[in-house]
Parts: structure tokens; C-alpha cells; sequence
């Protein structure tokens, strides 16, 4: 008796049971992990790599590394959002009549959240997030951001958020209310286990890290521009990251308290959510949902970025329309606000209403097409390089299109009220998301990858990714559009209709051939980083660019520009190339530059124990880490000598190295 | 647009001096909008739910007005006393500062307390936050109010410390800037707090 409550108060509710030794799949998942895991830290300790990575990586507050890092967390949390959608288009080919698959219910229903959860908030977000840290302080011709200690901490909060995801994977179980978490489903009644409390946690801390980064990288936009970028003269992917966290910092708030207010509903029994005393299921479904359809403008609109710099660069010409790029960017920001009800107009708020939000969500496609033209006459009479970045926005355009245009569909309430929750709605967000953000970050890191490395990606394995992924969408998800028409619902693990079972088999073939287009992508990075003296590119504008993160070198020194730019024209660096600007090669000064910190790195752990002890009713555990939290904290704003200066002489050393190389390459 | 044949000047060769941290201002002013967007939530969400009584208590019932008017009044002077404290530091009177702070300091303290107060007195005749969804929306909105000024008192001593130590640094007087709109922010969103819950509670 006494040592079962000792345990309770030390471990909460965790308990032996909570490790799910008794699912195969599980056990398999955790052996790899386990294997693959300590590989990599063994390796790690035999190359005596623990003090680099420290204070190279982790601690690192220059943009770029933090930038890299996102990207880094990206990709492996998309191979495990990717595992998710492969195990589920694999139950829903097999489980017809009498086959029951080879997953239960419970398990089927944390995978699909898992899924979703996964693949927007850790690897979209993480992704697109790790882009704009990279590019846009070069393209702006900036040093680093305006908080650079915050943008550390923002990436480890992140890779907090991730790390209790995948904790949930082998202690304890995921949520089971889709993506959203929604309720009643995730109410404390529905669901007594962690899976919520998981959910929540995790999104807290990541979605925090989201915020403060918006933050940042509006100030730095705002603030930081070289001297004579004007606001007209900023690089489309610029505005389009503006824009982008101008949403993230109007909308992250609402989810944040959103959540919150579930968290109260779940620990301390208020009752926001709840179908009794009041509570009110269908406001969270309207305040996630406030935020959720802005958020998929927050990822759309940086890839819109993306494929402007990349239309105009392989185009060899000016992007035709800047201004009404940048208006159209613009007005769907604003305008992405104003439609979150179309995500259920079957909540019965009436014509009027779902009038305004279906017209709204509808005329959401008019500066979209807008932009749509503006890459097509860009490319018109253009000198059209077909190299990797290329190809993906030609394969976008056509892709997005048809996704485009099924939204349109959806967002006629009455047709709606006959797609909604249909396998319909599944694939027209999947067609919008991989043929449009997804597409988009393999065309930005084609495109970004020489500069941040300084040797181009590997071009026979590159097409393969490409068509691994163009091919693969296609046969995975026209299949799920014809049932989706048909009338089949989504999140369902058995079907008893027979016919339907080809249209899955041909998805999960889809699936296969997408698969193959990921295996290549990491290939791709194998293969180039092992030929990387045959792909080396010393100038540092590999592609013939025309912005501002091309002037420097490949990759760029850790202080990026020895002499900031003077910006007198759209297109800067075109610019300065097409008129013989000459750079200089002496004069140097030292440059002022912020210092590394532990600080993120030790601010997030502590968050992630927070995080973990609260799902686990750890209570003294949860109210240690918190304390820590807040002494940390304080403790860390008693630290004044926070930057440094680079002396002359080694930004000399650097800068005449790139002298000579450039002379050897002309 | 600028003739072919002109050559300007591509790059800035004089390196003109940055203050650290010039852009805090703008940023801590872009974190406050967002903390204001998660207090406009928390107020639709009390507007959704203000009569979701579910059989509990009505505001009309439980509020008391004079002892809100009280508390509006501290945090209200606490900001004319902060304002004070800003005074101070522009003519570079650290003394001033401090004593200042000290006053604002006690008024938040003396608004937190009498709003415990007030929780405990709604405690004990039942109008607990799980009683309806009513009363979870006020606790809610007014405790995370409560919440923010909390962390003000925090922030605000640990800069007291801050100043002992190192006067009025540039970087303590940026620090005092921010904290200062951080306080007048709390006081605006009060002001709404007690417009909305308080006084259209009980009208």
C-alpha cells in the first residue's frame, strides 16, 4: 500500500502498463529507434563531436546554423509523419469485408492524429520557419536577425515540442481526436489518457517557439534592411515571409489560449469544452480554426516566395508584376482571417453566415490566380532553364491548380454540406499542401542548398526525388478524390463496400512510388555531400541569381556581408552585377557580432521535463521544472556581455581567401 | 530609374554604429500585440459563454462593485506611479527610479491581493470556476490578468536588483521601457476587464 502511493507521488500515473510492450509494431518502431539512436550518439562519442556540436550548433545563435538545424529537425520528423501515412493507406487496402487490416481502432485513430499533428506543426512549420531563417537576412543584406538569442530559443522549443511527440510514441499513447485534438473526443470523459495531454503540451511549447520566431523575423524585416531597400524594393520572398509572420503573430495567440482553455478544461475540470454546465464543444472547433486556416497561408505564402525568386532567376528576367505579387500576397493575408468557418459550415449557424464565409473563402482564389499569371508571364519569353528549382515549379503550378480549384468547390456551403469530413476534403488539402508547400521546400532546398553548403545537389537523383514525389501524388490521391466524390468518409479503418477496395490498393501504390521519391531525396544529400568537390561551386551564384544572398560567398562567412550592400533597385544583386559593381578588398572593419548562449538549449529541456511531468501528474516533478524555468529565466537577463566584435584582420583573412578564389574561377 | 552608364555606390564602407538591441522596442511592442490577441480571445470567450449560468450564481449576484472600484483604482495610480518612475530615469535620477518603482510595485501587490481576496469569497459561496461554464470564462480572464501583473512584480524586482547593480545602463533603461509598456498594457486590458465582466455584469 505505502509503496504504491510513493510511486504514485513520484511517477504520477505513469506505470509499467504505460510502456506498450505489448504491440508489436511498437516494439519494432522502438528497436530501430533504439538501434539507430545510439549508433549515432556512439559515433558522436568516437569522433569526439559532443564539443563541436556544442558550441558550433547547438548553441549557435547565427541564423543560418539555427536555419540549418530547423531544416535538419524537418526532414527526420517527415520521415516520421511519412511512416504514419504509409502504415495508414496500407490498413485501408487491406481492411474490406471480412480482413480487419492489421490495426486496431485505437491504434489507427492515434496514427491518423499523429499523422496530421506531425506533419504540419513539425515538419511544415519547422521547414518553412528554417527557410526564411536562412534566406531572408541575406536577402535583406542584414547581419543576422534582430533577436538573435530568441531565434536559438525558438528552435529548441520546437525540437521540444517534437521530442514529446515522439516520447509518445513509447511511453504512453498519442492523441486519438485528429490534428486538432478536437472535442468532445479529447474532453477528460472521451479521453483519461495522456493522448491530449501530449497533444497540448507539445503545441504549447513548439507553438510559443512559432511566436517568438514570428516576432523576430518581423522586426528584422521591419528594422534591418540594407540601406536603400525600400519596402517596394524588398525581394518577393521577403514580403512573403513578412506576411507570413504578420499571421503567425495574429493567430498563434488564439491557439495558444485555445489550448489553455482545454488544458483547464482537462486538469482542473472547468468546463469551456464540455458538453455539460454550459460548455460549449463548438467554440474550440471555432478558435482552433481561427487559427488553422490562416495557417495554411502561413506555410503557402513563403513557398509562394519561393517559386517568385526561382520563376525569375531560371527565367533569366524580372518577375513580372512585382507590385501585384505583393498586393496579392497581401490582400490573401488578410483576407485568410476572415474564412475559418468553412471548415464547418455543417455547424448550422445559417445562409447568411455561411454565405459570407463560402464567398469569402472563394475570393481567396482571385489574388491566388493572380499570382499564378504573374509565373506564367514571367515565364513567357523567358530563357528557361530546366534545372532541379525549375522543374518543381512547373510541376507545382499544375498540381496546385486543380487543388485550387476543389477548394473552390468546397467552399459553396451547399456542396459542402455533402463533401464535409469526406475523403474529398482529405485529398483536395493533401493536393494543395504537397503540391504546393511540399513541392515548394524541395524546389527551396534545390535552390538554397549551394549557398548554404557551397556544392550543388546531386541532378540524376534530384529528378528522381522529383518524380518520386510528382508521379507518386498523382496515383496517391486521384484514387482518394474519385471516393472522396463517392461519399467515403474520412478516419475510417474498416470498409464493407468491396468496390471501393481498388481505389485504395492504387493509393497505397501511390504511396509506394512517393516513398521512393523520399529514399532518393536522402540519397540525393548522400550522394552530393560524398561528389561534393565535383559540385563545388566557388562563386557563390551558382544559378546566376538576382538577390542580395548571391553577392556573398558559399557558404557565406558567419558575419555574411564584410561591407552591407547599398540597394538601388528591385533585383539587387542583378542589379549590381549588370552595372559592374566592383567589391571591395580592403578597408575592412571589425564587425559586431552577438554571442553564443546555452541558454535556449537549457530553457527548452527544462520545458520539455515541465512538459512531460504534466502529462504524467508528476506534480513535484512539473512544479520543479517550472521554478526552474522562472529562476533560469531571470538568472539569464544578469548576463550584460552578450556580443562581441570580429577583429579586421580575420574578416581580411576571409575576405582575401574569397578574393583568390574568384580570381582562380574567372 | 538610374542611367546605365552611372556607377553608385553598391556597398556602405563607413560602418555606422548600431546600438544593440535598437529593435527591441519595436519587437516588445509586436509581443504585446500577440499577448493582446490571447486576451481578446479570452474576452469572446467570455462573451460567448456569459450566460452559460448552468443554474450557478449570475454576476449580479456575486460581484462587489466598491471592492473592484478599489482595485481598478490601485493598478490605475500604479501606472501614474510608473510614469513617475520614467520621469526618474529621463532626467537620470536612479534614486528616483527605484523609490518609484517600489510605490508601483506595492499598488500591484496590493491589486493582487485584494483579487485573491475576492477569489477566495466567490470560493467559499460555492461560485467555484466548475460550477458553470459562466464562471470558468471569468476566472479565466481575470486570473490570467492577474497572471500577467504577477509576472510584472517579478520583473519589476529583479530589475530593482538589476538597477543596484548597474544604475541606469542603456541596457536597464531599454529594460525599463519595455517593462513600462508591459505595465500600462496590463492596465488598458484591466480597463476592459472592468468595463465588460464588471460593469455589464451587473447592469
Amino acid at each position: 500500500m505505502f509503496t504504491e502511493s510513493l510511486a504514485r507521488t513520484i511517477f504520477g500515473r505513469l506505470t509499467l502498463e504505460s510502456f506498450p510492450v505489448h504491440e508489436p509494431i511498437l516494439l519494432v518502431t522502438f528497436a530501430v529507434v533504439v538501434v539507430l539512436g545510439v549508433g549515432i550518439l556512439a559515433l558522436v562519442t568516437k569522433y569526439k563531436l559532443w564539443g563541436f556540436l556544442w558550441t558550433e550548433w547547438f548553441t549557435t545563435v547565427d541564423h543560418k546554423k539555427i536555419g540549418i538545424m530547423y531544416m535538419i529537425l524537418g526532414i527526420i520528423m517527415l520521415l516520421r509523419g511519412f511512416a504514419d501515412a504509409v502504415m495508414m493507406r496500407l490498413q485501408q487496402a487491406m481492411a474490406f469485408g471480412g480482413n480487419e487490416g492489421y490495426l486496431n481502432a485505437h491504434h489507427y485513430d492515434q496514427i491518423f492524429s499523429a499523422h496530421g499533428t506531425i506533419m504540419i506543426f513539425f515538419v511544415a512549420i519547422p521547414l518553412v520557419v528554417g527557410i526564411i531563417n536562412y534566406v531572408m537576412p541575406l536577402q535583406i543584406g542584414a547581419r543576422d536577425v534582430a533577436f538573435p538569442f530568441l531565434n536559438n530559443l525558438s528552435f529548441w522549443l520546437t525540437a521540444a515540442g517534437a521530442i514529446l511527440v515522439m516520447i509518445s510514441l513509447f511511453v504512453g499513447e498519442f492523441s486519438r481526436g485528429g490534428w486538432l485534438n478536437y472535442v468532445p473526443v479529447t474532453n477528460i470523459e472521451n479521453s483519461p489518457d495522456t493522448g491530449p495531454d501530449y497533444y497540448l503540451w507539445a503545441l504549447q511549447i513548439a507553438g510559443i517557439g512559432t511566436t517568438l520566431s514570428a516576432v523576430n523575423m518581423v522586426t528584422t524585416i521591419i528594422k534591418m534592411r540594407a540601406p536603400g531597400m525600400t519596402m517596394m524594393k524588398m525581394p518577393v520572398f521577403c514580403w512573403t515571409a513578412l506576411c507570413s509572420n504578420v499571421l503567425v503573430i495574429a493567430i498563434f495567440p488564439v491557439l495558444t489560449a485555445a489550448f489553455a482553455l482545454l488544458m483547464l478544461d482537462r486538469y482542473l475540470g472547468f468546463n469551456f469544452f464540455t458538453n455539460d454546465l454550459g460548455g460549449n464543444p463548438m467554440m474550440y472547433w471555432n478558435l482552433v480554426w481561427i487559427w488553422g486556416h490562416p495557417e495554411v497561408y502561413v506555410l503557402i505564402l513563403p513557398i509562394f516566395g519561393i517559386y517568385s525568386e526561382i520563376t525569375s532567376t531560371f527565367t533569366g528576367k524580372r518577375l513580372f508584376g512585382y507590385s501585384s505579387m505583393v498586393y496579392a500576397t497581401v490582400v490573401i493575408t488578410i483576407l485568410s482571417y476572415l474564412v475559418w468557418l468553412h471548415h464547418f459550415f455543417t455547424m448550422g449557424s445559417g445562409a447568411s453566415v455561411n454565405s459570407f464565409f463560402g464567398i469569402a473563402t472563394m475570393v481567396i482564389s482571385i489574388p491566388t490566380g493572380a499570382k499564378i499569371f504573374n509565373w506564367l508571364f514571367t515565364m513567357y519569353r523567358g530563357q528557361i532553364r530546366f534545372e532541379l528549382p525549375m522543374m518543381w515549379v512547373v510541376a507545382f503550378m499544375i498540381t496546385f491548380v486543380v487543388g485550387g480549384m476543389t477548394g473552390v468547390l468546397l467552399a459553396v456551403p451547399p456542396a459542402d454540406f455533402v463533401l464535409h469530413n469526406s475523403l474529398f476534403l482529405v485529398a483536395h488539402f493533401h493536393n494543395v499542401i504537397i503540391g504546393g508547400v511540399v513541392f515548394g521546400l524541395f524546389a527551396g532546398m534545390d535552390y538554397w542548398f549551394p549557398k548554404a553548403f557551397g556544392f550543388r545537389l546531386d541532378r540524376f537523383w534530384g529528378k528522381v526525388t522529383f518524380w518520386g514525389w510528382v508521379i507518386g501524388y498523382w496515383v496517391a490521391w486521384t484514387p482518394i478524390y474519385i471516393v472522396g466524390l463517392m461519399g467515403t468518409t474520412r478516419r475510417v479503418r474498416h470498409f464493407d463496400d468491396p468496390n471501393l477496395q481498388i481505389w485504395f490498393v492504387i493509393a497505397a501504390i501511390g504511396a509506394v512510388i512517393i516513398l521512393i521519391g523520399i529514399l532518393a531525396f536522402v540519397i540525393q544529400i548522400a550522394v552530393s555531400i560524398k561528389n561534393r568537390e565535383k559540385l563545388r561551386d566557388t562563386t557563390g551564384d551558382p544559378w546566376d541569381g538576382r538577390t542580395l544572398e548571391w553577392s556573398t560567398s558559399s557558404p557565406p562567412p558567419n558575419y555574411n556581408f564584410a561591407f552591407t550592400p547599398q540597394v538601388h533597385d528591385l533585383d539587387a544583386w542583378y542589379d549590381m552585377k549588370d552595372r559592374g559593381a566592383e567589391r571591395p578588398v580592403k578597408g575592412y572593419v571589425p564587425i559586431h557580432m552577438p554571442r553564443n548562449t546555452g541558454a535556449g538549449v537549457i530553457l527548452s529541456a527544462l520545458a520539455t521535463v515541465l512538459g512531460f511531468a504534466m502529462v504524467w501528474y508528476m506534480w513535484w516533478l512539473a512544479a520543479l521544472s517550472a521554478v526552474a524555468l522562472l529562476i533560469y529565466s531571470i538568472w539569464h537577463t544578469f548576463d550584460y556581455n552578450r556580443d562581441y566584435h570580429i577583429p579586421a584582420e580575420e574578416v581580411a583573412a576571409q575576405e582575401d581567401a574569397r578574393t583568390k578564389l574568384l580570381a582562380a574561377g574567372a | 530609374m538610374t542611367t546605365m552608364t552611372e556607377k553608385p555606390a553598391f556597398y556602405v564602407l563607413e560602418e555606422e554604429h548600431h546600438e544593440p538591441g535598437g529593435s527591441t522596442m519595436l519587437g516588445f511592442w509586436i509581443y504585446l500585440m500577440s499577448d493582446a490577441l490571447i486576451f481578446a480571445t479570452l474576452f469572446a470567450t467570455y462573451g460567448v459563454l456569459s450566460s452559460s449560468f448552468a443554474g450557478g450564481p449570475t454576476p449580479r449576484e456575486i460581484f462587489e462593485l466598491p471592492l473592484v472600484a478599489v482595485n481598478t483604482a490601485l493598478l490605475l495610480i500604479s501606472s501614474i506611479t510608473y510614469g513617475f518612475a520614467m520621469m526618474a530615469m529621463q532626467q537620470g535620477k536612479l534614486n528616483g527610479v527605484r523609490l518609484w518603482l517600489v510605490v508601483t510595485g506595492l499598488l500591484g501587490a496590493g491589486f493582487v491581493g485584494i483579487e485573491l481576496y475576492e477569489f477566495s469569497v466567490l470560493v467559499h459561496e460555492g461560485a467555484t470556476p466548475q460550477t458553470s461554464a459562466y464562471l470558468s470564462a471569468f476566472f479565466t480572464l481575470v486570473a490570467t490578468h492577474g497572471l500577467h501583473v504577477t509576472f510584472g512584480i517579478i520583473w519589476l524586482v529583479v530589475m530593482l536588483f538589476q538597477l543596484g547593480q548597474r544604475g541606469l545602463h542603456p541596457e536597464n533603461q531599454r529594460r525599463l521601457m519595455c517593462l513600462s509598456m508591459f505595465w500600462h498594457f496590463l492596465d488598458i486590458v484591466w480597463i476592459g476587464v472592468f468595463t465588460f465582466v464588471y460593469l455589464l455584469g451587473v447592469l
